[in-house]
């Protein structure tokens, strides 16, 4: 009996390590931003370049900060859920258009809406990779503090909003 | 013969060409090394098993874009690492830093080996205290 006891703990002790690995996606990451404060910047606006984007606009309500691009086909999935979310006034979105083209840009908006306040035009990739951003979309949700509370990579969409974005919103203000 | 050599030498440098990494390479050959070992060693974060030095997808070309500016500006190796880790944690270095939450990973190899050690240890002992005979009977029923 007592020469099954070491190999029984080993295995009590292995299962769920195991378990766990079968069920976590290893490519997803997480953001070492968790908690801190957002990364700064200030970006030229999309639609009006004399305009500016910046970490400034983050503070006073809870936020959400998106990393899009027209060559990225996520986003297309999510945009209409973001046109929703903005035309419901349920959070501000800011969006940093990451890598991209302006005109392109501008004609993306332009056919399937712009839910954003305002987009950052992110030429050189530089604010996007300041994020932390590794593909995207990504969504940050960020508090009236300017710290970051939560990332999602990928494309956003009802059960992911129901799931991981408003419980994290719960007991703040939101215009 | 002359055009033989260069039309060699051409040839023979072509073969750069089919690098990854397009950007001109630094003036100073020390810094450039650096560069290349910087480069090899930071996993590209989007296509997880290659490093950026091996990637062609363009946020690597970014990472190794900001990796030369930084050196160019006179950064070190640990400022490049640091400025890696910020924005995309640990996991971006090939070679983690001995740290709190890495140091698991540095010295898992010494406790498995310690582990196993004991364990051989523990079954050659007991094996050892066995009586002989036991062996012996054994050798003759197999005969």
């Amino acid at each position: 009996m007592n020469r099954y006891i070491l190999p029984l703990i080993a295995a009590v002790f292995l299962i769920p390590i195991l378990i766990l690995g079968l069920n976590t996606d290893p490519s997803e990451l997480p953001s070492p931003y968790i908690g801190k404060a957002a990364p700064e910047f200030e970006l030229p606006g999309l639609k009006d370049p004399s305009m500016t984007v910046s970490t400034a606009d983050l503070k006073g309500r809870m936020t959400l900060v998106n990393i899009w691009a027209t060559w990225c086909v996520g986003c297309r999935t999510e945009h209409q859920f973001l046109v929703q979310l903005a035309n419901q006034g349920t959070i501000p979105i800011y969006g940093i258009n990451w890598r991209d083209s302006r005109e392109q840009a501008l004609r993306w908006l332009a056919q399937l809406g712009d839910p954003y306040v305002a987009s950052g035009f992110d030429a050189d990739a530089r604010v996007g990779i300041d994020w932390g951003a590794y593909g995207a979309p990504e969504t940050f949700l960020v508090n009236p503090d300017g710290i970051v509370l939560y990332r999602f990579t990928g494309p956003l969409n009802h059960v992911v909003w129901q799931q991981e974005f408003l419980p994290r919103m719960s007991g703040v203000a939101v215009p | 013969m002359k055009r033989l050599c260069v039309l060699l030498g051409v040839t023979l440098l072509a073969t750069q060409a089919l690098a990854i990494d397009s950007g001109k390479a630094f003036d100073d050959p020390v810094l450039q090394a650096r560069y290349e070992k910087l480069i090899s060693e930071v996993r590209c974060l989007q296509c997880q098993n290659q490093s950026i030095k091996d990637s062609n997808v363009l946020l690597a070309a970014d990472l190794r874009r900001e990796i030369r500016r930084m050196l160019a500006e006179g950064k070190t190796d640990a400022d490049v690492a640091d400025f890696l880790v910020t924005r995309y944690g640990e996991f971006a270095l090939y070679r983690p830093r001995t740290s709190g939450k890495t140091l698991i990973l540095w010295i898992a190899p010494f406790l498995m080996i310690l582990f196993g050690g004991f364990a051989i240890f523990r079954v050659l002992r007991h094996r050892m205290s066995l009586p002989i005979a036991d062996g012996a009977v054994d050798e003759g029923q197999s005969q």
